[in-house]
């Protein structure tokens, strides 16, 4: 793997990720979270509009004129989306109902519209494609960590309702943790999209502090010995 | 001037361009789906009927029977609402209808209540509503069985006054904490058996005289 493609990646997953970094696309990051199957739909949704979308501007890159780049960007976005929507209504009828708006939405959602314009619009096909589904995938692991808490917290189960995604197969992966579970609405409400969020970023934040720390820590006592590699 | 005219006119054929291609793929794509998304929502709405009514009571093609019934308060919607004759042999034997409980905690609760043709509950389901999530949604078959228990209910059992939660001295089980949304399910289900009583032989397509008037025993010819 070259060093380009894995700064991609990690810019996607880690560095730069659009859930708990760039904080883009928060509507639906918030809105639909409440449970794993919808944050895990819809992040899959949205990652393969994005990869699409930047492949296929990467492609026409140097065909689009850059006065009317922002509007051809737009029209490709809400182009795939519909067609992606067009599909989970024909052959995901439950989950199309559940995630109702929030599926022509992605059309709206900040973050495939900045992967496209900052990143597909002036690289490769190849590095276009991987960042788009870096960030996807990064907002997808954002999506369902916050919608796990919220699950957990919630309603005391994981993975209920993965029947509507899956096939009824998918039914007995529900986990219910907490038998007779009361329930806590606040994580299920919005405020608890806003307060897991939170807590998300800040544990982010503290890994990055720590890691920091720890490296500048090392750096002081590896300077003497800097030829020397340290082991993997 | 030329090339400014010039620039001009190909961004904008660029953008046509994009534009057609965008098009063209949009309704292959409808054309491809649409068929199967017609049918994917024939059959959850089916799937939605049949669980309203006794399985293998009826023989007819639901989706078919279909009509749509003028405005009443009694169904609780503003325009007019749908119902579903089931028959089984040609005969009717249920109907389905499609009513709203206009109090529930957070607006419309939209349900289909299914009534056999003796005047007591067959099924009700919950197919609209905007309560509480983990709160006043135990009313949705997924979430628990709550809505079951209106299974074999008619108008005159329980009696009039039992149509309400037990907090409130009724027959129906609530859960604590959240009894304005049972208390609009109970009173809608109860409005549309009024609705049925008085409308039955309509929705039923019993002509009067079938019902009020016994055909008289058939004189064994000489």
């Amino acid at each position: 793997m070259s060093d380009e493609i894995r700064a991609i990646l990690k810019n996607g997953l880690w560095t730069q990720n659009p859930g708990i970094v760039q904080l883009l696309g928060l509507c639906p990051l918030l809105a639909i979270s409440n449970n794993v199957v919808n944050a895990l739909s819809l992040g899959l949704a949205t990652t393969l509009v994005m990869a699409v979308a930047s492949s296929s501007v990467s492609v026409f890159r140097n065909l689009i004129p850059s006065a009317i780049r922002i509007p051809v960007f737009i029209l490709i976005i809400a182009v795939l989306v519909t067609v992606v929507e067009l599909l989970i209504h024909a052959h995901m009828l439950a989950l199309y109902v559940v995630l109702g708006v929030f599926i022509p939405l992605i059309t709206t959602n900040c973050i495939v519209l900045a992967r496209v314009e900052a990143f597909a619009s002036k690289r490769n096909t190849l590095h276009s494609t991987l960042d788009a589904v870096a960030m996807g995938i990064g907002l997808t692991l954002v999506l369902v960590a916050l919608g796990a808490m919220r699950e957990i917290a919630g309603s005391g189960t994981l993975f209920a309702g993965f029947d509507l995604a899956f096939g009824p197969a998918a039914k007995a992966l529900t986990l219910t943790l907490i038998p007779d579970y009361p329930g806590f609405l606040l994580a299920i409400l919005p405020p608890g999209a806003f307060i897991g969020l939170g807590l998300l970023i800040a544990a982010r934040n503290w890994i990055d502090a720590r890691r920091a720390v720890r490296t500048e820590r090392d750096g002081k006592a590896a300077r003497p010995a800097s030829a020397v590699q340290p082991a993997a | 001037m030329k090339t400014t005219l010039r620039t001009s006119l190909a961004t904008a054929l660029t953008l046509l361009a994009f534009a057609v291609i965008g098009a063209t793929l949009l309704s292959g794509t409808h054309e491809l789906t649409r068929e199967r998304i017609a049918a994917s929502e024939r059959a959850a709405q089916l799937k939605l009927l049949a669980q309203t009514l006794p399985p293998g009571s009826f023989d007819n093609d639901l989706v078919q029977s279909a009509r749509i019934l003028p405005a009443d308060p009694r169904l609780g919607l503003r325009q007019g609402s749908q119902a579903w004759i089931a028959s089984r042999h040609g005969r009717p034997v249920a109907v389905v209808l499609e009513v709203a409980a206009p109090d529930g905690y957070a607006g419309e609760i939209r349900m289909l209540v299914g009534i056999g043709s003796d005047g007591s509950v067959s099924g009700v389901r919950v197919t609209g509503h905007r309560e509480t999530p983990g709160l006043g949604d135990y009313i949705e078959r997924g979430k628990s069985d709550w809505i079951e228990q209106f299974n074999g209910k008619t108008l005159a059992s329980p009696p009039a006054k039992a149509w309400k939660v037990k907090k409130d001295g009724g027959a129906f089980d609530a859960v604590a904490g959240a009894t304005l949304t049972p208390r609009a399910v109970i009173k809608a289900v109860r409005r549309t058996l009024e609705y049925f009583a008085a409308e039955r032989d309509n929705l039923l397509d019993i002509p009067p005289a079938q019902t009020e008037v016994p055909p008289p025993p058939l004189q064994p010819s000489p």
